[in-house]
């Protein structure tokens, strides 16, 4: 088993990727032939513009969330919070930075502290409580949106510190600053997973708990961890969708965006059954979906439409990566079921 | 064998306390809650609700999840008021095909899941997008409706007068005709002893040579159905169809469900827990409007701390009991 699979292990990392890429490309086909201006990039005042970058722009924060989705989705859980945790973080800093004589620096480390703490209670309630992780994380995102309303007094805060909405819309190195941090954050998890241990601890606790705690690995430290890491990611997320309109609305911010993220991350090959997971399949899965929203906001589909190919893409996607419809196909596949 | 028994009641039990706790500190602290009028609004209001909670029901005790239920129920309302207003149809073909298309909808989902082996969580997502858009496909704005049928006959003729001020809906009476239906079919039909057992372990009742696939996909048509229905209702209810309403029911469904204490892996549960929780719902609400002074986000502060309680209710009971339900809870 260790010599072949090892060498499997390594070609499979480019091999998930085919997939994702492959619909992504099609899509931005489609739109080179059908969609006019789609491809038109420009520099103003030595920032770039166009309709990628604003896809970009807009999909770092379901890059964001993905790579917290990814991780925790390895260990064969999921986390439903995270759109509620964004409106949490978000309101925080609001709230801070509206408050005299409190530093820059502590309303970032405020807002992401909060959210790490709403990490830590879902990670506490499924690995202390036990409790399945799509109940857990559904009490924060039903109790979550509440407990931003609380901390916003039902009102939509405005700020327009300079700091704070930097995050949002300012740039850096002529790109926007939300692309520049999601690629950060892509950058250290790959780091800290892929060139740490870590990361195959989580993907053997999402494979089998049990044979992983049999040899050693603490499962339940690792769970804790990523859930904990997932919050941190809605935390940054929240930073920006707040920053980015230059208000906390309780109400809407990060609304539907862990059905994105879980999309995001299923897209890119990993599957929600745990065990395997690829951060750079859940980004370029990011990127696919933001293109397709992008693709149907210019071919005039009202956002309320929006819904329905999105819909069909989950359900294509999950087709294709089900064993039991390639059975039926035909199709020979090496891959085994996950 | 006693002690099995007992336990089984535990969560019912705690669902009762906490409905009669609620409702009589309601009464204590505020002065016409003991009244006709709050308890029949109790259910008229929260008729749609609770039949979206009985097809919940069904398919958490079967172990399996369906998110799709708050999409279904505004696409089904938007669908019956553009038949009827927009193209003419008449009531009683409009209200059947409404219905059935909300039935296929969920047989549809439940092939998926059967036949592919597909996450039911994630099948559920995508028919919650699905219906989502559809309702707006269907008709982009909320449509009231003028048709003489829904105005008289459901909210009029068809309503029972308890006094000379307040009647009993006739939303009221659909919900309590379902929920007894569903009592039926759960507790007292071979379908519904099959639903538990796909819930308490799928491949044993598989190997008991149930039919596991039948089951489980007239499950989910069935819960589409309920879907629809509450949809349905839900029209009666507003007078008008609205494809951005229900935002978020799925999320109250599956809460008045764990507060009804039925297990949500599945195989352990009561229909008549569910009607308590979704009225344990509603009185959070009416208690919320009486105190007049909180927000309406404090409801959903009270609702996730009271899931969370009775998971961790449930939790205890199984460690008590020493059953294999704690570690099934590990296993996911």
């Amino acid at each position: 088993m260790q010599p072949d699979r090892l060498q499997e292990r390594k070609t499979r990392w480019w091999f998930s990727l085919v997939w994702p890429v492959a619909a992504l490309v099609l899509l931005l086909l489609f739109n080179l032939v059908f969609t006019q201006g789609f491809f038109h990039v420009e520099v103003r005042d030595g920032y770039l513009y166009g309709t990628l970058i604003d896809i970009l722009n807009h999909g770092s924060m379901v890059i964001l969330l993905s790579l917290g989705m990814a991780l925790v989705i390895a260990t064969g859980g999921v986390d439903l919070s995270v759109g509620a945790v964004m409106a949490i973080a978000g309101a925080v800093a609001a709230q801070l930075i509206n408050m005299p004589n409190v530093p820059f620096a502590l309303v970032i480390a405020g807002a992401i502290a909060v959210a790490i703490v709403c990490g830590c209670w879902n990670g506490l309630l499924v690995t202390i409580f036990k409790i399945q992780p799509i109940v857990a994380t559904l009490i924060l995102m039903v109790a979550g949106r509440g407990v931003a309303q609380l901390i916003t007094g039902g009102q939509i805060i405005t700020f327009t510190h300079p700091g704070l909405t930097y995050l949002g819309n300012g740039h850096c190195l002529g790109l926007p600053f939300p692309i520049v941090l999601a690629l950060g954050m892509l950058g250290i998890t790959v780091l800290l997973t892929r060139k740490t241990a870590l990361g195959l601890f989580i993907e053997s606790v999402g494979d089998n708990h049990i044979a992983s705690a049999c040899s050693g690995v603490d499962a339940r430290s690792i769970k804790f961890l990523v859930y904990l890491f997932s919050g941190l990611c809605a935390g940054l997320a929240g930073l920006v969708a707040a920053s980015n309109i230059k208000c906390a609305d309780a109400n809407h911010a990060g609304l539907f965006l862990e059905l994105d993220a879980i999309l995001a991350v299923v897209v890119g090959g990993t599957s929600l059954t745990g065990g395997r997971f690829y951060l750079v399949g859940a980004v370029v899965g990011a990127l696919f979906i933001q293109t397709l929203t992008t693709t149907m906001y210019m071919r005039n589909v009202s956002a309320d439409v929006a819904p329905v190919p999105k819909a069909l893409a989950i359900i294509v996607v999950c087709l294709m990566q089900s064993p039991a419809f390639r059975q039926r196909l035909g199709w020979s596949w090496k891959r085994k079921p996950a | 064998m006693r002690q099995r028994f007992g336990s089984k009641y535990i969560p019912l039990l705690a669902t009762a306390f906490v409905m009669l706790a609620l409702y009589t500190a309601g009464c204590g602290l505020y002065r016409n809650f003991f009244s006709l009028r709050v308890a029949v609004n109790l259910f008229g209001d929260n008729a749609f609700l609770g039949i979206a909670a009985v097809g919940a029901t069904f398919v958490i005790l079967s172990g399996g999840i369906d998110l799709s239920v708050g999409s279904v129920v505004a696409f089904t309302s938007i669908l019956i008021a553009a038949m009827t207003g927009k193209w003419g149809l008449d009531p009683w073909l409009a209200m059947p095909l409404a219905l059935l298309i909300g039935a296929a909808f969920g047989a549809g989902m439940g092939c998926l899941i059967q036949w592919f082996e597909l996450p039911p969580f994630l099948v559920t997502l995508a028919g919650m997008f699905l219906a989502r858009g559809l309702g707006f496909i269907v008709h982009p704005q909320a449509l009231g409706i003028r048709h003489a049928f829904f105005l008289h006959l459901i909210n009029e003729d068809l309503s029972l007068p308890l006094n000379a001020k307040v009647s009993w809906p006739f939303t009221a009476t659909c919900y309590v005709l379902i929920f007894l239906l569903a009592m039926v079919v759960a507790h007292y039909t071979k379908f519904g002893r099959y639903i538990y057992a796909l819930g308490g372990d799928e491949p044993s009742a598989r190997l008991m040579g149930l039919p596991v696939a039948r089951t489980k996909i007239l499950l989910y048509t069935m819960s589409g159905f309920c879907s629809a229905l509450a949809g349905l209702v839900y029209t009666f209810y507003t007078q008008s169809g609205n494809p951005a309403s229900c935002v978020g029911l799925e999320l109250d469904a599956i809460a008045a469900v764990v507060i009804g204490g039925t297990l949500l892996s599945g195989g352990a549960g009561f229909m008549a827990g569910t009607l308590m929780g979704v009225l344990i719902l509603g009185l959070i609400q009416t208690l919320i409007t009486f105190q007049g002074n909180l927000n309406t986000w404090w409801t959903r502060i009270v609702v996730g701390l009271l899931v969370l309680l009775f998971i961790l209710l449930q939790n205890l009971i199984a460690l008590a009991t020493g059953r294999g339900r704690g570690s099934k809870a590990v296993g996911n």
